[in-house]
């Protein structure tokens, strides 16, 4: 009866606790229960380093008192002997929705989206809602407590996860026999944000991750203008963010790159975000430390593909394959680079899969102290709740776990989670280990009993003799109950006895098939011994990472060479021509020298007999290495920059690189009058985002005209512009805006900052430059009119598909030229695009490029040249221009790159034979010197990623037979992105 | 700038035209014209080097040496250090069937409906297409022209690209229908905060045996001629007795091993295989079965991440090398890339297979598989004469140029929409 005895005690606990001093009682007496509970002879783990082997731990009114080897037990004290157990403070949990619903999504609104905010007296953007705060939503939820408690949960933080600016949260005990007066121990614990759209919102903006971005960098300059009284307007979003600042400030973000995005929006406002991560930074852990963020890191470890149909499994990706491999050594990863973390359950299938993903966790290497640590002291020490959280330090909120051993164990059963002084049960810790062998007499028969299984859920097998019976068995509070057919299977024994703590013997009555009763008595033989661990500590095989972390990665980013290309036909891209019976000299990623017999002093010889050199091809239009292409969200998105949202995992790079593409522009696509802001990148295949952009990265924007920013084409009719009409008046506002902007600016008053009108600005002052994509001749004059107007020129129209027609036009204005070799007919505005384009254009003396806008044509961009020669009859040498120097002179790079001239970068490429020919294929690319593709190189990663799948999928087929839960095989998605993707 | 002098001087004769009409359908050839000297790439496999070709009425009388002697007739050609090759063949092409993919209005290549053999592309064919008309300055001359969409799609029928009218242009009406075959993998529903992914179809069975269900009623309703007439299985009778090909698109090994099986199993007599992305990894199973390719052109992305970069590139070649009957088919790209098939074939000889071999995937066997090779795809005695005139190699972007072209042996334009912009303008440039 010790048990109910122990649950009354904790019904009586929990009244009293909840019953506060000053409210008035009328259900009965006051009555306050002063006694201790002092938990005796247990491992108490008072931090995860400060560690007592047989101590004390006492508690009173919810509170630890003291916990130490020698302490005084009151004489008033509940004494619970831990003798052999382990005491632990319960984990918390940092990244939680507890108690707080998800708001409901917004319905959809149809047809056109909605471009305005739906609130007043709050900010401009539905999107964010500093104003929130979780408390205010609060509803405790005791099933998922229970679900927390069991998981070794004792208090989370919890908040609204909905929105980029979240609010505030709250920091809450699962306490379930108190009230929330108990419970909160904070109700406003932390400061909020995300990278992810309200879902009960549906204004527009933002549509991507780079106007996402852009809005936190507003919303903070805003913030910063509003608290400075230059805001005549109430906007309770500011002021509720600015109320927030002194809080810990937590952004979600989910993914290794976005915890570096984060961190720079961090740098930008000196902010610390504590960040929210992916389980994927192990991917770039020197990255990750470089930002010296706290995280919150997930492990919600994938399950391993069902690969046992070999044609279905042949749709996954090595990338997919080894994120399952890779994952579980991210804490690990994590611990190695000294990069403080604490765990969450965010993201975990469900709440009892935590356990097992953090065994694995250990199991790849993680440490058990820093696995304590990130459950208990980090967090605490995160939101600054050290003295009440994390630890059992004097005066700490008694909130610890009781378990049977090592908690990072498998086979530890945990038996009780203490929440605020209050008892939850988890195990029933006295319950008796009845497995074994035993002679069990009853009615005048003896029998074999066998009892093995789990400890709470026993396992029987009884015989007669040789002869196996049916039989069944139940365990519960101490009590047997067994029952058994006859060996004739036609009647039914049943037997019930309790254990008792001082024999291994069980007996009780027995019910007989006749129905009278009798006794039986089950004598133990022999104890269980548990299964042998199958493998013990087998250690988990893991394949290493490459960069990128995906087919084709190199496992160390290439290296500068000392290279001497001899004897090759050198396209110069320059005014010397094509040279024949040439040598090429690089060294220090530069291009050395140029002439015949170079001596190489030390520099690999590369024999290229028959073969020629150029320089690397510059896209000046992809959209490839990009996580988004639009922010479609307003018809300005001046402000919003495609460096944030480079993908240097995209594997367009390295088949651009085995097409001969060095560098590219990375554009805006074309869903706006006024873009976003380039990113110009060198495809250095393994370099993060930041080391593919260029340094000192010449600023261009991306313009657009026609049908894409009408919104033509799809059902769109509530955003100005709809017309081309409207188009010039956007743009004649916007620079108007911008001068007006400036002037005020460099005024010396005050003004609010404003990354849009900032960049647009810079355009009028002639430091960025537009690429402005276009298709239709009356259009095309208008931007030079009205970029004339505004005193300014327009740098490049990309597409530029009828600049054959104002191609006079173009020359005044001293705009160039990037277009496409063949394409049309895929819409209106196309309609008299013609392939002759580029070769009148450059007749007519412009500056004129071939651009691929696609990823395809991207990586052969030499043969979209060649066709210049059938088109128009351009020369050869002409033609090879429009794919090096010439988009080089467009993107203002061309004195690094573009030709083959000394001093210049070594981004250089190696040619079966004539570049521009159809039968030509790129046999190296190289970029400032490094080697990025290499055609013999690829044919050994081709092998390696054959071997290594195999492996992974060996791997995976034995974890489905050791009974893991499996997901169906997946496809990577390999969206190409264009122009007008959205 | 040579080739655009002779194409400026040329202009000066071309009365300028509105622009909007396509070129005027050449007559029928009136006397005989001799082509000597070319290099002449037969599209067979073989080449001779300094040729001598015939043709009178439409019908090549001669193909030999040029040292050959004998009579020369008509109109004698001096193509000397020039090429000649047979008309390209496009295949499963939406040309004419739609002229601006962005405006609804000029799109008729997919119907509505699941199953509509029924519906034919070969009365909503445009002969007056500015897409058609831009085909044939790159030497493709004709094309199959079939509907898209839908799992059976319907009839295509193979047309020519010179002509008044629909009558005019087909060389082959209602060849073949169209059947796409189910996917065992389809891309999941989105949700929020989900990733939208790539996951085993699960109704790939239950589609599957739609298409094996109709084909099943198809043949047994020709069994026994019923007064009730069933659009769908009387337009798939053809199926049956060989009268036409069922192009089946699939390509996943399982998809595509289950296609053949199954309509085969049905009672199809002639199974074209369209698209066959995995073909490659079943070459003896598609040999075992005689089952030609039109393989997607290589001016594509690899479909997945892990593949060889060039493995679009050498697709064709693999098939080739293994002994496939292969030709080539650009349904993944856009309507007008079929221009570019000759430099789909250059593509593959970058990768290794010869110029010759290369060539046949859009000559000689486009023509056996969509079964016109009596008439079309090779340069040989008493074949149409659908050839042209390249000033060089004709595969290779820089050397593509024809001066001549001739469909059954009328000497068709060379003229575009596009050429003539170009043409005016650079009057318009030179005038100043």
């Amino acid at each position: 009866m010790r048990i109910r005895f122990f649950v009354l005690v904790t019904f009586l606990c929990g009244v009293s606790l909840s019953a506060q001093d000053y409210f008035p009682k009328n259900d009965g007496v006051k009555a306050e229960n002063n006694n201790y509970t002092a938990f005796i002879n247990a491992k108490i783990f008072i931090t995860p380093t400060k560690i007592l082997d047989k101590g004390t731990l006492l508690i009173k009114k919810g509170k630890v008192v003291l916990a130490g080897k020698t302490v005084t037990v009151p004489k008033n004290s509940v004494i619970i002997d831990l003798q052999g157990k382990f005491i632990y403070p319960s984990f918390i949990d940092i990244y939680s929705d507890f108690g707080v619903n998800k708001p409901n999504k917004a319905p959809s609104g149809g047809r056109s989206a909605q471009y305005e905010p739906s609130r007043e007296g709050f900010y401009w953007n539905d999107h964010i809602m500093p104003e929130n705060n979780a408390i205010s939503k609060f509803k405790y939820d005791n099933k998922k407590a229970k679900e927390l408690r069991e998981a070794g949960f004792g208090t989370v933080n919890t908040h609204i996860q909905d929105g980029i600016a979240r609010g505030s949260g709250a920091l809450v005990t699962l306490n379930d026999t108190g009230n929330d007066s108990d419970r909160i121990l904070a109700d406003k614990s932390a400061q909020y944000f995300s990278l992810t759209k309200s879902v009960a919102k549906r204004q527009a903006y933002p549509s991507s991750l780079m106007g996402t971005l852009a809005l936190l960098r507003q919303m903070y300059f805003d913030a910063d203008w509003y608290a400075h009284g230059n805001i005549a307007t109430k906007d309770l979003s500011l002021e509720a963010l600015n109320a927030n600042k002194g809080l810990v400030q937590i952004f979600e973000a989910k993914d290794k790159d976005n915890v570096l995005r984060a961190d720079k929006i961090g740098d930008k406002f000196n902010i610390n975000y504590t960040i929210l991560a992916g389980g994927n930074e192990f991917e770039n852990v020197a990255g990750i430390e470089a930002t010296n963020a706290t995280l919150i890191v997930p492990i919600n470890f994938p399950d391993p593909y069902d690969v046992s149909d070999p044609y279905l499994a042949e749709y996954i990706s090595l990338e997919d394959m080894r994120f399952w491999n890779q994952a579980p050594t991210n804490p690990k990863v994590l611990e190695e680079n000294n990069i403080t973390f604490g765990l969450t359950l965010h993201d975990q299938k469900s709440t009892s899969s935590f356990r097992n993903n953090l065994l694995k966790a250990i199991d790849h290497g993680l440490s058990k102290t820093k696995a304590l640590e990130a459950l208990t002291t980090v967090p605490a020490q995160i939101l600054g709740k050290s003295n009440l959280i994390g630890s059992l330090q004097n005066g700490s909120q008694a909130n610890f776990l009781i378990s049977s051993g090592d908690i990072f164990d498998k086979e530890t059963v945990l038996y009780e989670n203490w929440v605020q002084g209050q008892q939850h049960i988890i195990n029933n810790k006295e319950l008796k280990d009845i497995r074994g062998n035993y002679n069990l007499a009853a009615g005048n028969k003896t029998y074999q009993l066998s009892i093995t299984g789990e400890l709470d859920k026993p396992k029987a097998e009884l015989k007669e003799g040789v002869q196996k019976l049916t039989s069944k068995i139940n365990y519960e509070d101490n009590w047997v109950t067994l029952s058994f057919n006859n060996k004739e299977g036609n009647m039914v024994f049943r037997l019930t006895g309790m254990t008792t703590s001082n024999s291994d013997n069980i007996s009780g009555k027995v019910l007989l098939p006749d129905g009278s009763e009798s006794t039986f008595n089950a004598t133990r033989t022999t104890a269980f011994i548990g299964k042998e661990k199958d493998g013990v500590n087998e250690k988990p095989i893991v394949v290493p990472i490459t960069f990128p972390n995906i087919g084709y990665g190199y496992s160390d980013q290439p290296k500068q060479e000392s290279i001497l290309f001899k004897n090759a036909t050198v396209w110069t891209s320059e005014e010397a021509g094509i040279l024949e019976h040439t040598d090429v000299l690089v060294k220090n990623g530069k291009i050395a020298k140029i002439g015949k017999d170079l001596k190489g002093g030390g520099a690999t010889i590369v024999d290229c007999k028959g073969k020629h050199l150029t320089a690397g091809i510059i896209d000046e239009h992809t959209h490839i290495a990009a996580l988004a292409i639009n922010e479609s969200g307003q018809n300005s998105s001046a402000e919003v920059k495609m460096e944030d949202v480079v993908n240097p995992e995209h594997i367009g790079i390295y088949r651009d690189l085995a097409g001969g593409v060095t560098s590219a522009q990375l554009l805006h696509g074309s869903a706006n009058p006024i873009g976003g802001q380039s990113a110009i990148l060198k495809l250095k295949w393994g370099a993060s985002a930041d080391g593919m952009i260029y340094d000192n990265s010449p600023k261009f924007i991306k313009f657009a005209l026609g049908e894409n920013v009408k919104q033509s084409n799809w059902n769109s009719y509530s955003r100005f512009p709809q017309t081309r009409m409207g188009v010039e008046q956007t743009f004649i506002n916007y620079f108007q805006r911008a001068k007006e902007y400036d002037i005020k600016k460099k005024s010396g008053q005050p003004f609010r900052f404003d990354e849009e009108m900032e960049t647009l600005a810079e355009i009028i002052n002639g430091e960025r430059f537009i690429s402005c994509h276009s298709y239709v001749q009356s259009e095309i004059n208008m931007l030079m009119k009205v970029a004339e107007k505004f005193n300014f020129k327009v740098n490049t129209f990309t597409h530029i598909l009828e600049g054959y027609k104002v191609a006079d036009k173009m020359v005044e204005h001293g705009v160039g030229a990037s277009t496409f070799s063949d394409w049309w007919a895929y819409k209106y505005e196309v309609n008299d695009a013609i392939p002759y384009n580029a070769a009148i254009m450059q007749s007519q003396g412009i500056t004129v490029a071939i651009n691929s806008d696609d990823a395809e044509m991207s990586r052969r961009l030499n043969q979209e040249a060649a066709k210049t020669v059938k088109y128009g009859g351009m020369t050869e040498l002409e033609a090879w221009k429009m794919v090096t120097i010439n988009p080089a002179k467009l993107l203002h790079i061309d004195d690094r790159v573009g030709s083959i001239k000394e001093g210049k970068d070594a981004d250089i490429v190696l040619w079966s034979n004539n570049p521009l020919s159809v039968y030509a294929k790129a046999e190296k690319t190289m970029i400032d010197g490094a080697v990025y593709f290499d055609l013999e190189k690829d044919k050994q990663q081709r092998e390696a990623i054959k071997k290594e799948k195999a492996l992974l999928i060996n791997l995976m087929l034995k974890e489905k037979d050791k009974g893991s839960p499996t997901q169906e095989p997946k496809k990577k998605n390999q969206e190409q992105l264009h122009c007008d993707s959205l | 700038m040579k080739n655009l002098k002779n194409t400026l001087a040329l202009a000066v004769l071309i009365i300028t035209t509105k622009g909007f009409a396509q070129q005027t359908p050449a007559a029928a050839q009136k006397e005989p014209i001799t082509i000597e000297g070319a290099v002449a790439h037969l599209g067979n496999g073989e080449v001779i080097e300094n040729s001598l070709i015939m043709f009178e009425d439409g019908k090549i009388f001669f193909v030999g040496d040029a040292k050959t002697r004998i009579a020369r007739k008509g109109t004698i050609i001096n193509a000397s250090g020039k090429h000649l090759y047979p008309g390209f063949i496009a295949t499963c092409a939406s040309l004419g069937l739609i002229e601006v993919d962005a405006v609804r209005a000029s799109n008729d290549k997919d119907e509505i409906g699941e199953l509509i053999p029924h519906v034919r592309s070969l009365i909503a064919y445009n002969a007056e297409s500015k897409v058609v008309e831009s085909m044939r300055p790159n030497g493709v001359l004709l094309g199959q022209i079939s509907p898209k969409g839908g799992t059976i799609s319907g009839t295509s029928s193979i047309m020519q690209f010179d002509a008044w009218n629909w009558e005019d242009a087909v060389v082959k009406a209602d060849d073949g229908i169209h059947l796409s075959w189910p996917k065992s993998f389809k891309q999941g529903p989105s949700s929020v905060g989900q990733e939208r992914r790539h996951k085993p179809n699960e109704d790939y069975s239950k589609e599957k045996n739609k298409i094996v269900s109709f084909l099943k009623n198809a043949s047994a309703y020709g069994k026994s001629p019923s007064p009730e007439i069933n659009p769908a299985f009387s337009a798939t009778q053809g199926l049956f007795n060989g009268t036409q090909k069922l192009y089946v698109y699939a390509d996943g090994e399982k998809e595509i091993i289950d296609a053949i099986t199954n309509t085969k199993n049905l009672g199809v007599k002639e199974v074209v295989l369209v698209g066959g992305y995995h073909a490659y990894k079943i070459t003896d199973f598609l040999k075992l079965h005689k089952i030609p390719v039109l393989i997607r052109a290589p001016h594509n992305l690899p479909v997945f991440e892990d593949d060889d970069y060039d493995l679009p590139y050498k697709l064709p070649k693999l098939l080739s090398d293994a002994g496939i009957l292969v030709a080539m088919q650009n349904i993944n790209a856009k309507n007008f890339q079929n221009r570019n098939l000759p430099f789909y074939a250059g593509q593959l000889v970058q990768q290794g297979l010869s110029q010759e071999k290369a060539l046949q995937l859009i000559t000689q066997n486009p023509a056996k598989i969509l079964g016109i090779d009596k008439e079309y795809g090779t340069l040989e005695v008493g074949k149409s004469a659908t050839l042209f005139i390249s000033e060089g190699d004709a595969l290779d972007m820089r050397t593509n140029q024809l001066n001549k072209a001739y469909i059954d042996g009328r000497d068709i334009s060379l003229e575009t929409h596009q050429t003539e912009l170009w043409k005016r303008y650079m009057e318009k440039y030179n005038g100043k």
